[in-house]
């Protein structure tokens, strides 16, 4: 499952400053010992952590670290549920920042315990702590003598400061490290087990629904809530603005109730929603410039011989999670428990207590595992409509689900984005200008990350009566990426932040870096063929970075890279790379297109370095997960409107990968023992869609620069 | 009061119940239900079989795929009357006992899955496969699955897993 260098999806740069609305992630210098790590009675181990499963594979990854360190195996290291009443508040679960900062410091915290433990044995048994060893739940000696762990920790011994002093066994010492040990998780999953939030089941649970307007602008008229309530099984009709919800005994019924109101509400749909079918409106649209980078150096400049321009887009992209999110709530003594699915379970309680206007306290957020959501979908919105209903009916839990059609048209989605490039290359044929324009709506949105009065994240928190004003984006996600990797003396890389949006946004896997990384890895192949080098061999010749070097040159001999190598009309094979954020995993991949009655990538040849591996089968899982949702991406993906309306609303409609295009891959695993564990699962997003474009460009001889990569666009670039 | 049409049946005067029997798992089930019930929400929530899955309640995705009288079918819209009687195979009943089915077995050693959503209804599928096609080929494999939905990417290796479950079968 995961990884070291499990990333997640989704989240902007950290916001630790944002608003003053909680800690950054991982353990601070300070902490008790034991807020991280508790030892219990059998010999086992407890980690306590903020950040959640999101199905990944993180948990397996943290827990394999702190066995490593205490020398148990890896099943007797538990992960804690998450819950605000009692896990350190630790932001948001994404950004691909969960190993690179819990991971290292949960790593670090366990070598102190085990330093700890170690001292206290070597005191009592008055033996060097040298020549002791810890394993098993017991420190032993070499005459045999051994102390229970749970015995040396009964005197408050983990509830010292952290320092962050003692390091981590070097790697030949490592047992867990590096080793596979499985997913615990998948037992149940392919037993039919109660895995989910969907399938939590309170004595006497309701069933809730919200009945959402037909578009974002759309009004509420008169609803008969009599007739509603008079339906079988119905319990409660709620209104507050536009937010409409039904309460019933049975799923069901909730569901017949749904059906009735959205037929018979009085809804005027309002304005048309601003045409996106064309993302190049963002460029003319009322914006603000950030430069998120500039250089210059004249001499250089003066040398350049040949200039390309080009011009690439994207559309708005779904997260179009497998199920529609869900929570199930209780409003009981006046305090709200809310079982949700979100990736920053505190957030969420700060601002569930805003919308609903309750001290803080009165509300606690426990997480249950949902399915993948590759950044900020539905998960927060769903639990504000899961406490509005519990608010109708004290005393019992409801489970709100959200339908398909919601989900599809609700969902923050990932934001369209133009990039205009312009690079100049010199006689040699390097590269000795790059400006980089960049329009979009930013990311971001997730609960609290504005920490401002009157304004909230959650979706129904701008339906109601008194409404909150949607949170506004954050800029920097629009930029991830957009610097290339290269080493080129002239840079200027600006964004320009298009505040208005026609739909919510928010972070989707990779954020920026899709399109960002297919326009710099596009743009490097033309300037390859310009200066008549081989692509593989014009990158390495730019790149510094040894890391960097080292996964561009395992993809190429993985693929069986051929320099100068040509597609025949039919296939071809193009190759991308980034180091995603600058600063997380580095990742290449050599994709081959087959160009038929379809596009259709059917192979795929990738090489990553997420630093240290924790969990192998982990990393190599996320890598070809992420790779295949990328090649969805970037041959399928795109949600449209209509009217006042968001027209993409189903399976059918948002066509994502099938089965039957799936391709095969093979990764390569750069292990880096001595180096931190980096964030690994967006770090594919960028590279496999320029990979495809640069494919196509081989096996086709034409570039298309709008994504998605569609048949249709294709052809008609062949003219 | 102007509601606009009723649904078929939905006359709150006259809710309807019904006594549906049926067979799930290899053992009998009778429930009180609504008729017109799609048989997701009779297993999920009066049999608390939880194993069958929503995803899109309309027939796309595959989640809540299960077996009525070995054929694979989506019970999101499936009428649970249109089970009485007959034999219903849901994730659950496919193990015997302690024992996981090869096929379940060979996901887990193939750690075919990333959340694991989709993996109920592509487990159910791939069992009525290999039923009538043993040794299925890559292609045969990705054919059957084709109607399944799975967002975390994880298909290489669920298609991979049916394949090992085959050949094990074979060996
Ligand atoms: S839930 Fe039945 S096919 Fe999607
Ligand atoms: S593993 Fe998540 S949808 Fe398939």
């Amino acid at each position: 499952m995961t990884a070291a260098g499990l990333g997640l999806p989704g989240g902007p740069e950290p916001q630790a400053a944002a608003g003053g609305d909680g800690p950054g992630d991982g353990p601070k210098p300070g902490d008790r010992l034991d807020h991280w790590i508790t030892l219990e009675a059998d010999g086992s181990a407890t980690l306590h952590t903020g950040k959640v499963e999101i199905g990944q594979g993180l948990h397996v990854a943290l827990a394999q670290l702190v066995a490593d360190e205490l020398g148990l195996p890896f099943e007797r290291v538990r992960v804690a549920p998450v819950d605000t009443d009692d896990s350190p508040d630790e932001g948001i679960t994404a950004g691909s920042r969960s190993m690179e900062e819990t991971g290292l410091g949960i790593h670090r915290v366990a070598a102190e315990v085990r330093v700890a433990l170690l001292a206290a044995a070597a005191v009592r048994l008055g033996v060097p702590a040298a020549e002791l060893a810890l394993a098993g739940g017991e420190v032993r000696a070499a005459d045999g003598r051994a102390i229970a762990c749970t015995d040396l920790a009964s005197d408050g011994l983990l509830g010292r400061a952290f320092t962050g002093t003692a390091a981590p066994r070097p790697p030949a010492q490592r047992r867990v490290i590096g080793t596979s040990v499985g997913r615990p998780d998948l037992f149940g999953k392919v037993t039919g087990g109660r895995v989910y939030i969907q399938d939590l089941e309170l004595p006497g649970m309701l069933h809730g629904r919200a009945v959402r307007p037909p578009g974002p602008n759309a009004t509420l008229g008169a609803i008969d809530d009599a007739a509603l309530r008079a339906l079988p099984g119905v319990v409660a009709v709620t209104r507050d603005g536009r937010f409409l919800g039904v309460v019933a005994e049975r799923e069901e019924q909730a569901l017949a109730a749904l059906e009735r109101a959205r037929r018979s509400a009085g809804w005027d749909a309002g304005p048309d929603i601003p045409s996106i079918a064309d993302p190049r409106y963002l460029v003319a649209a009322e914006s603000a410039e950030t430069v998120a980078r500039e250089r210059s150096d004249p001499a250089a400049l003066a040398g350049a011989v040949t200039r390309l321009d080009a011009e690439f887009t994207r559309p708005f992209i779904a997260h179009a999670a497998i199920a529609p999110s869900c929570a199930v709530a209780v409003l009981e003594g006046g305090r709200y428990t809310v079982w949700a699915h979100s990736q920053g379970i505190f957030r969420l309680r700060n601002e569930l207590a805003k919308v609903l206007g309750v001290p803080t306290d009165a509300v606690r957020v426990i997480h249950a595992q949902g399915p993948g959501v590759y950044g900020h979908n539905g998960s927060d919105d769903v639990a504000l409509d899961a406490a509005l209903l519990a608010r109708a009916v004290p005393g019992r839990p409801v489970r709100v689900q959200w339908m398909r059609d919601d989900e599809f048209a609700w969902e923050p989605f990932g934001t369209a984005m133009v990039v205009r490039l312009s690079a100049a290359l010199d006689g040699s044929g390097r590269v000795v200008d790059w400006q980089h324009d960049g329009w979009g709506h930013g990311s971001g949105t997730r609960p609290s990350m504005a920490a401002r009065p009157g304004v909230a994240s959650l979706l129904a928190a701008r339906h109601l009566a008194e409404p909150l004003a949607g949170a506004p984006p954050q800029v920097s996600g629009d930029l991830r990426n957009a610097t290339p990797p290269y080493d080129v003396p002239n840079q200027r890389i600006a964004g320009h932040f298009v505040r208005s949006a026609p739909l919510r946004t928010s972070s989707l896997r990779g954020l920026g870096a899709h399109l960002n990384v297919f326009a710099v890895e596009s743009l490097m192949d033309e300037l390859a063929g310009v200066a008549g080098v081989d692509p593989v061999e014009f990158r390495l010749r730019h790149l510094e970075d040894e890391r960097a070097r080292a996964v561009i040159r395992a993809a190429a001999d993985l693929a069986g890279w051929v320099p100068g190598e040509r597609g025949d009309g039919e296939r071809g094979r193009g190759m991308g790379y980034a180091r995603y954020k600058d600063s997380s995993a580095y990742a290449a991949v050599v994709i081959e297109v087959e160009a038929g009655t379809e596009i259709r990538v059917s192979r795929a040849w990738a090489a990553i370095d997420a630093g240290m591996i924790v969990s192998p089968d982990g990393l190599r899982n996320q890598s070809e997960g992420g790779i295949v949702q990328a090649i969805s991406f970037t041959l399928h993906e795109a949600v449209r409107t209509e009217g006042p309306r968001v027209a993409t609303r189903g399976w059918e409609t948002y066509r994502v990968l099938r089965f039957s295009e799936a391709p095969t891959i093979e990764v390569a695993l750069l292990d880096q023992p001595t180096q931190p564990p980096l964030g690994a699962g967006e770090a594919f997003t960028g590279p496999v869609a320029a990979a495809i474009g640069n494919a196509i460009w081989s096996a086709l001889g034409v570039r298309v620069r709008d994504l998605p990569l569609t048949r249709e666009r294709v052809v008609a670039a062949i003219g | 009061m102007n509601l606009g049409d009723d649904l078929p049946g939905m006359d709150p005067e006259a809710p309807v119940f019904e006594v549906v029997a049926f067979a799930v798992n290899g053992r009998r089930a009778s429930v009180v239900v609504d008729p017109r019930t799609p048989l997701l929400y009779v297993l999920r929530n009066d049999l608390g079989l939880k194993g069958t899955r929503f995803g899109c309640g309309t027939g796309q995705c595959g989640t809540c795929t299960v077996m009525v009288d070995g054929r694979p079918q989506a019970s999101c819209e499936l009428p649970v009357s249109a089970v009485a009687g007959r034999h219903v195979t849901t994730v659950e009943g496919l193990a015997s006992g302690d024992r996981l089915d090869p096929l379940q077995q060979a996901f887990i050693d193939e750690g075919a899955g990333q959340c694991g959503y989709c993996l109920s209804g592509i487990l159910v599928s791939a069992a009525a496969l290999l039923e009538s096609n043993p040794q299925p080929t890559d292609q045969e494999v990705r054919a059957a699955l084709d109607g399944h939905i799975c967002r975390c990417g994880a298909h290489t290796r669920i298609v991979r897993a049916v394949r090992r479950a085959a050949e094990g079968a074979r060996a």
